[in-house]
């Protein structure tokens, strides 16, 4: 575990976002893509960034994926000021796109690039929840 | 020369709507770009300029970029309140006469109506669903710095390459060797490899000896036409060539291994009629020690994952390493002011090439010379851009 737990900032949902943080809320991490080109979009978006077609549909991805890198913060800032250390990462998803997100419920010092990680959502308050990543059970 | 004749209105689109409570400003510039650009017979995968004020979320024009999917070689923020797109037709008329670009967007959007009792001014947002898009994706993990983010950066820069500590630590001794001769660097002590690793870890895997020095402070520059420039009492610096890109998350395709030079570098020696092999010295944007190593590659000096290895013995320290960089210690040792290092850059490329760098680190018949700047999150939304200047005979 890390030393501290982490702070559980809200996000703070837009037009583009309502139903990708909803979905968040119930436990589901969604994912969009684009219905001309198939491509996935992330962050979600109305346009996208790949055709420009308006044309985007959800769904349910599989929360999977591997560390393509990581960093252990050694100084917190923020509300994150006395949750040091901790891990920050990139993960890319089993479809594809690389996010940034916290790999918990493990020690900082045995994060690895490669790793494999599922999504775990914490309680941000207010029906919010935020995702994190953790090492998959193997 | 003029702009006259040199370049066309080809699209236009005016939002349909009066009040917008039920979209972001982005979504709003977003709608208004598709709109021009089909107007135009275009798509935005055409466009390759962009210019818009201060009503666009985040810093410049980067995240409209992101958030668009641009490619831009030219990106234009200026901002003169109303007057702003006025500017922004006439500052792309003259990038489209000088081959900066041929496809120039210019973007508005504001809510000042749906926001009312909100923030003043043109843009009426700011705030909660007008944050920059990529916030709630970024900004809720803790990444609350710029070290934080070059860390990622280096880390995947070591597993692909093999890239180590140590081989960082080697750009920063070199910079606090040029230091030592700089009156006014704020960190004018020689250091050594021992040290810097030896100096806290900051974010794994960078140190604190691996990161710029914070600094107050300024710079300014003058630039002049031909003819003003002959009528001088004063060695001038020509300017042989720029080049700018933008590098942002590529709709999820985050590569943390190179940044936006791979663009803006090329576009530089183009311009300038000149090669690697001409550059006599170089100013690198030196935020952290991964900053140099991967610019370094990214501008073509040495392969891609092999700049751990050029670093060593000596490569960056003035005068006869093979590619003097930051005579002035760099912002790794000298001067970072305001946060932003790029001035600094353009400054002691000029020393340089007027001669007026320290005797001890001034490269002999320096006469072509390069000057990189990056700006923002190194290559998950970053500004970058390549000055190449050489001497008035050059």
């Amino acid at each position: 575990m890390t030393a501290n737990p982490l702070p559980v900032p809200a996000p703070s949902p837009n037009f583009d976002t309502q139903e990708f943080w909803d979905a968040a809320a119930q436990g589901k991490f969604l994912l969009k893509r684009c219905d001309s080109c198939g491509v996935i979009i992330w962050y979600p978006r109305f346009v996208c960034p790949d055709c420009h077609s308006t044309d985007t549909s959800w769904f349910e991805g599989s929360g999977k994926g591997t560390i393509y890198t990581y960093t252990i913060v050694r100084k917190g800032q923020g509300p994150y000021k006395d949750a040091a250390p901790f891990v920050v990462a990139y993960v890319e998803l089993e479809e594809g796109p690389r996010i940034l997100t916290n790999i918990v419920e493990c020690d900082p010092e045995s994060v690895s690039i490669g790793q494999a990680v599922e999504v775990v959502f914490q309680d941000a308050g207010d029906g919010a929840a935020l995702y994190r990543f953790r090492p998959t059970e193997t | 020369m003029s702009i006259r004749g040199k370049a066309f209105i080809a699209g236009i689109y005016e939002h349909p709507r009066r009040e917008i409570p039920d979209r972001t400003l982005t979504q709003i510039h977003a709608e208004v770009a598709l709109g021009a650009v089909a107007d135009a017979g275009l798509t935005l995968s055409d466009v390759d300029g962009y210019f818009c004020d201060s009503t666009v979320p985040g810093m410049g024009g980067i995240s409209m970029v992101d958030y668009l999917g641009l490619q831009c070689s030219y990106l234009d923020n200026t901002e003169t309140g109303g007057s702003s797109y006025l500017g922004h037709v006439g500052h792309a008329a003259t990038a489209i006469a000088a081959g900066k670009c041929s496809v120039a967007l210019v973007t508005l959007a504001g809510k000042p109506r749906s926001s009312r009792g909100g923030p003043r001014g043109g843009g009426g947002g700011g705030g909660g669903v007008d944050a920059p898009p990529e916030t709630s994706f970024e900004g809720l993990w803790g990444l609350a710095g710029a070290p934080y983010n070059y860390a990622l950066a280096a880390q995947r820069h070591m597993y692909e390459f093999g890239t180590t500590s140590e081989q960082l630590a080697e750009i920063k001794v070199a910079a606090s060797i040029h230091a030592q001769y700089n009156p006014h660097a704020l960190m004018p002590n020689v250091v050594t490899v021992e040290e810097v690793l030896a100096s806290p870890m900051i974010s794994d895997p960078l140190h604190r000896l691996d990161c710029c020095v914070i600094t107050d402070g300024g710079g300014a520059v003058v630039v002049v036409s031909p003819e003003v420039a002959h009528s001088l009492d004063r060695q001038t610096v020509k300017i042989l060539g720029h080049g700018e890109a933008q590098k942002h998350a590529m709709n999820g395709r985050v590569d943390l291994t190179y940044s936006g030079a791979v663009w803006s570098g090329p576009r530089a020696f183009e311009e300038a009629g000149v090669t690697q092999a001409d550059i006599d010295y170089a100013s690198i944007y030196d935020s952290f020690t991964i900053t140099v190593l991967e610019q370094i590659e990214d501008l073509g000096f040495c392969e891609k994952g092999q700049g751990g290895r050029f670093v060593l013995d000596g490569a960056l320290v003035a005068p006869h390493g093979k590619l003097p960089f930051n005579t002035d210690g760099g912002g790794l040792c000298n001067n970072h002011p305001a946060n932003r290092g790029g001035m600094t850059k353009v400054l002691e490329a000029v020393r340089q090439v007027r001669g007026e760098a320290h005797p001890a680190v001034q490269v002999p018949d320096c006469n072509i010379v390069l000057a990189h700047g990056t700006g923002g999150a190194l290559s998950t939304r970053m500004g970058s851009a390549t000055l190449i200047l050489g001497r008035e005979d050059a």
